[in-house]
């Protein structure tokens, strides 16, 4: 079988298995925007608050280093073997791995802006809240969105894995079962599972983008 | 494609729960018997594929990382595409690239290494130009006044000021590409990824070997990361003196 005809017949797939993709891509989608969002409500005003403090220094690398290296599907399966299977279980091994990178950036974003800029805004007497997200949080931003840009995808890649372990009823099922959904059924997967990190990835990106335009020192 | 997939290969390695020592049969976090027993057929032999393939991974990304940053560092024009370019690769899940390699280059390594090396671009390109980029005019002003050509100035000013830069990026890269690599295995049975799905993929997740192959893992990490942190120190002494 040649290459071309490998993805035509995935794209075949596609146009044959379109509610049962949608279905999958929907609970892949539920699992892995749920963990992002409360690994964003955790990450990021832990980040912000000890970039503002210029504290934490430590756990800021450390948390970058370790969440880097932890090997994403083994804490997903420790989680299963010690928790069990289950929606919340799965969302909280998710949730682990994509606060490092939120968190790291968070902090490294707002512990690099100029210190005269901050100094200025004190004296205007802004408070710390205002300062931080008033002055701290906007210069920051395109660092912050980079780091929820990676946390994102390394979670969608990371959700769809799960499925190895009997956990999502998602794309990942299909991609771990060749033998009843074929070969096309798992590209035709694969390709959704893209689509659905690229999407995210290039409205953050997008939205990166418009944040360091907006803040880049006017000539 | 072929059906060589998950728990295949791991045969005679993963217990029977009905036999072995009570470790085993209560399936402990971490028997260490079974470790003992199975370093010589199954860890070892997954730990050394495992830096196989993070090295190649690591040795071709940084090549092309560093030929593409001298490309975005001197025609300044090709930084913003390269960098979007390198951004798009990262934004793949790992676990789609490696399905949608798999009609192009089959259930190979190199199915698992393409998509490894092209997330060490994501990293090492910008670190690169932005260690090239971070020397500043007045050395670049000194070198010239004293009589260095460009190349000169490149191989003996520029490149030894963005070294640090650019081992800092290694350090990131060799970590994430160590972690990733592991996903791998669940199209080809090779490296550490190997023994972590054989044990989750069983029914009832075989904890020690979970274990044990994810903490090699990150062990393998974090010791890379030392050592490169010490290759770092040793190659930048001025970076120490303050």
């Amino acid at each position: 079988m040649t290459v071309a005809s490998l993805f035509v017949d995935a794209f075949r797939f596609m146009g044959n298995n379109g509610s049962l993709l949608l279905r999958t891509a929907g609970s892949l989608s539920e699992l892995a925007f749920t963990a992002l969002g409360i690994a964003l409500a955790v990450g990021l005003p832990l980040g912000l608050w000890l970039g503002h403090k210029h504290r934490g220094l430590f756990i800021a690398l450390g948390a970058s280093t370790l969440g880097r290296a932890l090997p994403s599907i083994a804490l997903i399966g420790v989680f299963i073997a010690w928790l069990g299977v289950g929606f919340w279980n799965v969302t909280l091994a998710l949730v682990i791995l994509g606060i490092p990178p939120i968190l790291a950036n968070a902090y490294f974003a707002v512990d690099g802006v100029e210190r005269e800029i901050v100094e200025a805004a004190r004296g205007m007497g802004l408070t710390e809240a205002q300062i931080l997200l008033r002055v701290e949080l906007p210069l920051g931003l395109p660092l912050i969105l980079a780091g929820v840009r990676i946390a994102a995808v390394f979670v969608i890649a990371t959700a769809t894995i799960a499925a190895v372990a009997g956990v999502g009823g998602g794309l990942g099922d299909i991609i771990v079962n060749p033998a009843s959904y074929g070969d096309a059924g798992v590209l035709a997967a694969a390709f959704c599972v893209a689509a659905i990190a690229l999407v995210t990835a290039l409205l953050l990106a997008l939205a990166q983008h418009a944040a360091s335009r907006r803040m880049a020192p006017r000539a | 494609m072929t059906g060589f997939r998950l728990a295949d290969g791991g045969g005679p390695v993963i217990p029977n729960f009905g036999q072995g020592t009570a470790c085993l049969r209560h399936n402990h976090w971490f028997c260490k018997s079974w470790v003992g027993q199975h370093w010589g057929d199954t860890l070892q032999p997954a730990l050394l594929q495992h830096i196989y393939l993070t090295l190649i991974a690591l040795g071709i990304g940084f090549g092309i990382s560093f030929l593409l940053a001298l490309l975005g560092f001197r025609f300044r024009l090709f930084d913003a595409p390269l960098g979007a370019f390198s951004d798009f690769l990262y934004m793949i899940p790992s676990i789609a690239a490696f399905e949608l390699l798999v009609p192009v280059t089959g259930l190979t390594v190199t199915t698992i290494e393409i998509p490894l090396v092209s997330y060490t671009l994501f990293i090492l390109y910008r670190n690169i130009v932005a260690g090239l980029n971070g020397v500043s005019a007045e050395v670049l002003e000194a070198a010239r006044g004293m009589g260095l050509t460009r190349l000169q100035t490149f191989l003996r000013v520029e490149l030894p000021l963005a070294a640090p830069a650019i081992l800092a990026g290694l350090r990131i890269a060799t970590v994430s590409t160590i972690s990733i690599a592991t996903v791998g295995a669940l199209l080809i049975h090779y490296g550490l990824g190997a023994p972590i799905f054989d044990a989750i993929s069983l029914p009832d997740i075989f904890r020690t070997e979970l274990v044990a192959a994810g903490g090699l893992t990150i062990l393998l990490a974090l010791t890379a990361d030392v050592l490169l942190a010490l290759l770092q120190r040793a190659l930048t002494p001025w970076s120490r003196l303050r």
